[in-house]
């Protein structure tokens, strides 16, 4: 059995669906004043379903401090909820509607009070029905329900059948129940504060261990955590872990939080912790038979994760050339898995005159920070240099040379730059080696940026 | 006769005992990866995947230069590579000159630290799906990478036996021992043109694994 509760005229900051779910927690909102509710089972709280239709009504007037509405409410029982809507909506006050004598409470009602809406038909095809059928004189409920079946299906077709068994009240379905707004996040409060990794990584595992299944049950994943820690110190430690793909194991998350946790420790005990995440849908791959072989994306993450703790974040990625002339210049972007094919091979399939180059590159091994060297130079030319740094020195003599070249570049910034560049062999106890020097413009400073090799 | 019988039936009695002792095991194909020079292949055969290989010479002999050429050729099959740089002296400026697709180089700067080095090396191998592992020594000193203990090359050649993985050691002198499957020495000589640098002319001789066949080459010249 169902009960459609009407109420139309109710304060605006006050909700008809939070009263209904005072009855019932199974709750269909149909439209602004009208929600439906099934009370199957409400013998055990209510006695009967008029007990119940009589509680909602006398409830509804009260005052919202007693969980009131503060208004008349209407409310009607039937079988279904169609005809309970019908009944609550165009008969004031509590109407019972029996199983099977629908069309006794319902029969008078004027054929245009039927609620098309609610068998989802549009309402240029449901006014086309509507008109022919006051055409042929069908005035009301109890008119069309009264019409046979197969004449209304040969001349009005399926949507002539259901408005026939809207009006007759004999339409049955579910209701259509709003899912509360999932909460992808968890917290827990502690007792004691904790001030070590350790116990924090129980408390992690939990947390995640939750969350993840959230996100399975809606078939969802994510690709960012938030987690937030309230500290003894009344401060907060906040951290971000982007992932470069939607994922949603648990023992993964765990792992790098770990990892981040014990890069960037919390600076005092934590009393709370609240972990969020932002759900997307989870990415969808198909792998083909012959795909060349790559790392797995969730375990690449964690390598990523260690290899970011045991050298520094600054120091693992792809190098990414800079847009300039400037020597070494490049920075790192975070390592991920390449999807899109080989742009050489992209470039070769569109120009087919492109090859891929094989022939041998001659090979340079830079020093970073470049040696200071002091250099004995012939007329400009040099003939000695002494290089030296933390970790290497450079000595000899120069047996061959190539050069001066100039270059120069960024004039108009603050850091604009200028040297002239050598390429020398340098002897030393038998051994040659390839080196390229430089001599700065401004400070007139020799370097040995490197060896060839 | 006698002596023929006597030995099939010990050799029975043997393989009851010792189980498959006495069969003859056919050798696996090895599967190797290009170094993308045609030369060094032909010496070579290719780098052995699964196996833990070694390139040494002194600086200025073509490591750098073979290794640019190993990067190129692996990323251009679309293999995912890790480059574990001990001292930081990769130039991405100057690799950009060739073809490796930085997208698929994984680049560990490890700032001259040879612990850190071995364990993002171990990290990398346990990971797994890499298709080139470089292990660059190549500025470490000779006393220094001697005294690396035996034990770190034999867990890593353990470590990618079972996996299509090609582990490179770039070095100045040998030091993997006995654990490389491919040990290449690289011999350099720079070609003057006047006063221009014409290239460096390498010279590769294979040492590992000896050829039973003296008269098959074990040099190889290449022009960088």
């Amino acid at each position: 059995m169902f009960a459609c509760i009407y109420a139309p005229q109710i304060p605006a900051d006050l909700s008809l669906t939070q009263f209904a779910y005072g009855f019932s927690p199974v709750v269909e909102e149909v439209r602004g004043g009208t929600v439906v509710i099934d009370v199957e089972g409400c013998e055990l709280l209510f006695s009967s379903p008029y007990q119940l239709a009589n509680e909602v009504a006398q409830r509804g007037q009260k005052s919202r401090t007693e969980d009131g509405l503060e208004t008349t409410v209407s409310v009607a029982i039937a079988a279904n909820p169609d005809a309970a809507i019908h009944a609550a909506t165009y008969l004031k006050g509590i109407a019972y509607v029996s199983p099977g004598e629908e069309l006794t409470c319902l029969g008078e009602f004027p054929i245009d009070r039927l609620d098309y809406s609610l068998i989802e038909m549009e309402k240029k095809v449901a006014g086309e029905v509507l008109e022919t059928l006051r055409l042929w004189g069908v005035r009301t409920f109890a008119d069309l329900a009264a019409l046979p079946v197969a004449g209304v299906s040969e001349r009005l077709g399926q949507e002539g059948i259901k408005l026939q068994q809207l009006a007759a009240g004999k339409t049955e379905r579910h209701l259509k129940v709003k899912q509360p707004e999932p909460v992808f996040a968890q917290s827990l409060e502690l007792e004691h504060a904790i001030a070590e990794l350790e116990p924090l990584s129980f408390i992690f595992a939990r947390l995640l261990h939750q969350l993840c299944a959230t996100l399975n049950a809606y078939a969802l994943a994510t690709n960012e955590l938030c987690v937030s820690m309230q500290l003894e110190d009344q401060t907060t430690h906040e951290r971000k872990l982007a992932l470069p793909y939607p994922m949603r194991d648990h023992k993964v998350f765990l792992k790098l939080l770990l990892l981040d946790a014990e890069m960037h420790p919390p600076q005092s005990a934590v009393r709370s912790v609240l972990i969020t995440c932002e759900p997307v849908k989870p990415r969808v791959l198909q792998n083909g038979l012959f795909v060349p072989l790559a790392p797995a994306p969730d375990k690449l993450e964690l390598t990523l994760a260690r290899l970011a703790k045991l050298v520094g974040e600054e120091n693992i990625g792809s190098p990414v050339l800079l847009d300039t002339h400037r020597p070494d210049a490049f920075r790192l972007k975070h390592f991920t898995l390449a999807t899109k094919p080989d742009r050489r091979k992209r470039l070769k399939a569109g120009n087919p005159q492109l090859a891929i180059g094989n022939q041998p590159c001659l090979g340079f091994r830079v020093f970073r920070p470049p040696l200071r060297a002091i250099v004995q130079a012939d007329q400009g030319w040099p003939t000695q240099i002494s290089a030296w740094g933390k970790q290497r020195s450079v000595y000899g003599r120069v047996v061959k040379l190539a050069g001066p070249w100039r270059t120069t570049g960024d004039w108009w910034r603050d850091d604009r730059w200028g040297r002239d560049e050598w390429d020398v062999t340098l002897e030393r106890a038998g051994q040659q080696t390839l080196y390229r020097i430089y001599r700065e413009l401004k400070t007139e400073n020799w370097f040995v940026e490197g060896n060839y090799d | 006769m006698k002596a023929a019988l006597s030995k099939v039936e010990l050799e029975s009695d043997m393989a009851s005992r010792f189980g498959d002792a006495f069969k003859l095991h056919e050798k696996s194909v090895v599967e190797t990866l290009s170094t993308g020079i045609d030369e060094i292949d032909a010496l070579t055969g290719g780098l052995p995947r699964g196996s833990l290989s070694e390139i040494f010479g002194p600086a200025s002999s073509g490591r750098t230069s073979l290794m640019y050429s190993m990067l190129a050729h692996a990323t251009s099959r679309e293999e995912t590579c890790a480059l574990v740089d001990t001292n930081d002296v990769f130039a991405p400026t100057a690799a950009g000159a060739t073809d490796i697709d930085f997208e698929r180089l994984l680049w560990v700067r490890c700032a001259g630290d040879l612990e850190h080095a071995f364990k993002a090396t171990d990290l990398l191998l346990h990971a797994g799906g890499f298709g080139l592992v470089i292990l660059d020594l190549g500025d470490v000193a000779g006393k220094e990478a001697r005294r690396i203990i035996s034990s770190w090359w034999y867990r890593f050649r353990r470590t990618v036996e079972d996996r299509p993985t090609v582990l490179t050691v770039i070095s100045e002198e040998t030091c993997t021992r006995s654990c490389a499957a491919l040990t290449l020495e690289l011999k350099g000589a720079a070609e003057w043109s006047g006063n221009l640098l014409r290239h460096n002319a390498i010279k590769v001789n294979r040492q590992r694994p000896l050829s039973p066949w003296f008269h098959e080459s074990q040099f190889s010249a290449v022009n960088f």
